[in-house]
C-alpha cells in the first residue's frame, strides 16, 4: 500500500516453504502483496506490510502459513486485556460493532 | 422471478434517494445496527443458469455498492447474514465465514439454480472464508475477485481475472474522511463526561474562565486525535499512530497556548497543558488503528506497551504539576 508503512519487524507471519504446493492462493487473498510465487514455491517478500488479517493462513490448503491474527484495534485490545483480568469492559470505541 | 429452486427476489441496480440518505445517516452511526438487508439469494437483472454468483454481506452499504456496480448486468447475488456488519469486519469476526457461506449455498439451493459451481467473493472476505473448506463442503469453488465492488465489472469482463490494481488497498483522504463521523459519535460520551469533569474542577478551583479554557483545551486535543490525526495520517511523522497523534496534539497545544494567551499562565499550567493535551490526542489517534487497513495486531500491541504508560505518565505528571502549583 503506497504511502503507508506500519511498524517494522513485528508481524508474526511465518511460511513453511517445504510444505507449500505453490497453489498461489496466498497471493490471491493478501491485500498487501506480501507473497510472491516463483515456480512452484511461495515466499514472503514484504513481511513488514503484513497486517495479520489471517486470510492467507486460512486459505492455504496445506496449512503452510501461520500468523497470529485477531482484533487489531487499541480499544479492542484494552477490552481483551480487561476481560482476561475480569475487570469489566470499556464502553464505546469499538469500530467494528 | 421463478427458478428451479422456487422464487427469487429480483432487485434493481439503481439506488434511490432513500438509499443515499440511509447511507449518510449510517456514516454518523445513526440506525447503523439496523441497516441491513435480509440474507439470501437475489436476482440482479434477469440472470440465467450460467450467470455468475456474487457473494456479499447483509450490511446495506456493502450490498448497495455491489448492486450499484453491476448496473445493466445479469447475475445472482448471494447475501450472507453478517448482522449488518461490513464484509471486512464480519470476516474478522467470522460471521462472513466458511460456515455461513456453505449454509447459504445449501439453503438457497444454488446447485439447482445455476449450471456452474463457482461463487465470487470480495478479497476482503478472505480472512473469514477458507476456500478449500467451502469447496470440500459445498462443491462450489471460491474465486476472490477484487477489493472494491466497482472493480467487479472489469473483473467479469476480463473473464474473471483480477488485475494487480483490483488487489491493492487504498486508504486515501476520502476513505479516511468517511470513517471519522462514526468515531466522533462513539467518542462523544467520553469527551462530554471527562470534559465536563475537567470544566467543573477548574471552574470550582480557579473560576469559570479557567473552566472554559480547560474544556476548550481538552476538546481541541480530542479533535486533534480523532479528526486531524487520521486525516493527516500519511503526512504526520513516524510510523507509530501514537506518535502521529502526539504530534497533532502538540500542534494543537501551541495553537491553544497562543489562542487563549497562555503567556499569562506561569510554568505549572504550561507544562501541564503541553504534557496532557498531546497525550489525549495520541490516545485517540492510536485508537484509529482499528479502522486502518494496514496496522497489524502485533504492531498495535507493541505500540500500546510503550504508549499507554507514556500517555498515562504524561497525564499523571501534569496533574501533579497542577496540584503542586496550587498548594505551593
Ligand atoms: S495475514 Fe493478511 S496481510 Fe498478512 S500476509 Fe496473510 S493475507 Fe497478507
Ligand atoms: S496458499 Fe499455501 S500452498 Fe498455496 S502457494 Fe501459498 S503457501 Fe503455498
Amino acid at each position: 500500500m503506497k504511502g503507508f508503512r506500519y511498524l517494522k519487524d513485528v508481524a508474526t507471519l511465518n511460511l513453511d516453504q517445504p510444505t507449500c504446493i505453490g497453489c498461489g492462493r496466498c497471493l490471491e487473498v493478501c491485500p498487501h502483496q506480501v507473497f510472491s510465487l516463483v515456480g512452484k514455491q511461495a515466499s514472503i517478500v514484504d513481511r513488514d506490510a503484513c497486517m495479520e488479517c489471517g486470510a492467507c493462513a486460512l486459505n492455504c490448503p496445506v496449512k503452510a502459513i501461520t500468523v497470529d491474527c485477531g482484533v487489531g484495534c487499541a480499544s479492542g485490545m484494552i477490552n481483551e486485556w480487561l476481560q482476561e483480568r475480569k475487570l469489566g469492559k470499556l464502553g464505546g470505541g469499538n469500530c467494528c460493532s | 422471478m421463478e427458478t428451479p429452486a422456487g422464487r427469487v427476489a429480483r432487485i434493481s441496480s439503481v439506488l434511490g434517494p432513500g438509499d443515499h440518505l440511509g447511507a449518510c445517516l449510517a456514516r454518523w452511526g445513526i440506525g447503523r445496527m439496523s441497516y441491513m438487508v435480509p440474507a439470501g439469494l437475489y436476482a440482479l437483472g434477469n440472470p440465467a443458469a450460467a450467470d455468475p454468483i456474487l457473494v456479499t454481506a447483509n450490511y446495506k452499504m456493502s450490498y448497495d455498492s455491489v448492486r450499484q456496480a453491476l448496473v445493466g448486468r445479469n447475475c445472482w447475488l448471494l447475501v450472507l447474514e453478517t448482522y449488518g456488519i461490513n464484509v471486512w469486519c464480519a470476516a474478522g469476526k467470522g460471521t462472513f465465514g466458511t460456515g455461513e457461506l456453505v449454509n447459504r449455498i445449501t439453503s438457497s439451493r444454488l446447485a439447482n439454480i445455476v449450471s456452474h459451481r463457482r461463487v465470487i467473493l470480495p478479497i476482503l472476505g478472505a480472512p473469514g472464508v477458507s476456500a478449500h473448506e467451502v469447496a470440500r463442503r459445498s462443491g462450489f469453488s471460491v474465486s476472490y475477485a477484487a477489493i472494491r465492488a466497482n472493480d467487479l465489472p472489469e473483473y467479469l469482463d476480463k473473464g474473471l481475472t483480477t488485475t494487480p490494481a483490483m488487489q491493492s488497498l487504498n486508504f486515501n483522504f476520502y476513505d479516511r474522511l468517511v470513517l471519522i463521523p462514526v468515531e466522533l459519535v462513539l467518542a462523544l460520551k467520553s469527551i462530554a463526561v471527562a470534559g465536563g469533569g475537567l470544566f467543573v474542577s477548574f471552574a470550582v478551583t480557579s473560576g469559570l474562565g479557567a473552566g472554559l479554557t480547560a474544556f476548550l483545551g481538552w476538546l481541541g486535543a480530542c479533535l486533534a486525535g480523532i479528526v486531524v490525526g487520521p486525516l493527516l495520517l500519511p503526512w504526520l511523522p513516524g510510523r507509530s499512530f501514537a506518535v502521529k497523534g502526539a504530534v497533532a496534539g502538540l500542534v494543537w497545544s501551541v495553537l491553544f497556548f497562543l489562542l487563549v494567551g497562555g503567556q499569562a499562565w506561569g510554568a505549572g499550567p504550561t507544562i501541564a497543558a503541553f504534557l496532557a493535551l498531546p497525550a489525549v490526542s495520541a490516545f485517540h489517534t492510536l485508537n484509529f488503528t482499528g479502522c486502518s487497513p494496514y496496522t497489524s495486531r502485533s504492531g498495535v500491541k507493541k505500540e500500546m506497551r510503550m504508549a499507554i504508560p507514556a500517555m498515562g505518565g504524561a497525564v499523571v505528571v501534569s496533574l501533579l504539576v497542577l496540584l503542586v502549583g496550587r498548594f505551593l
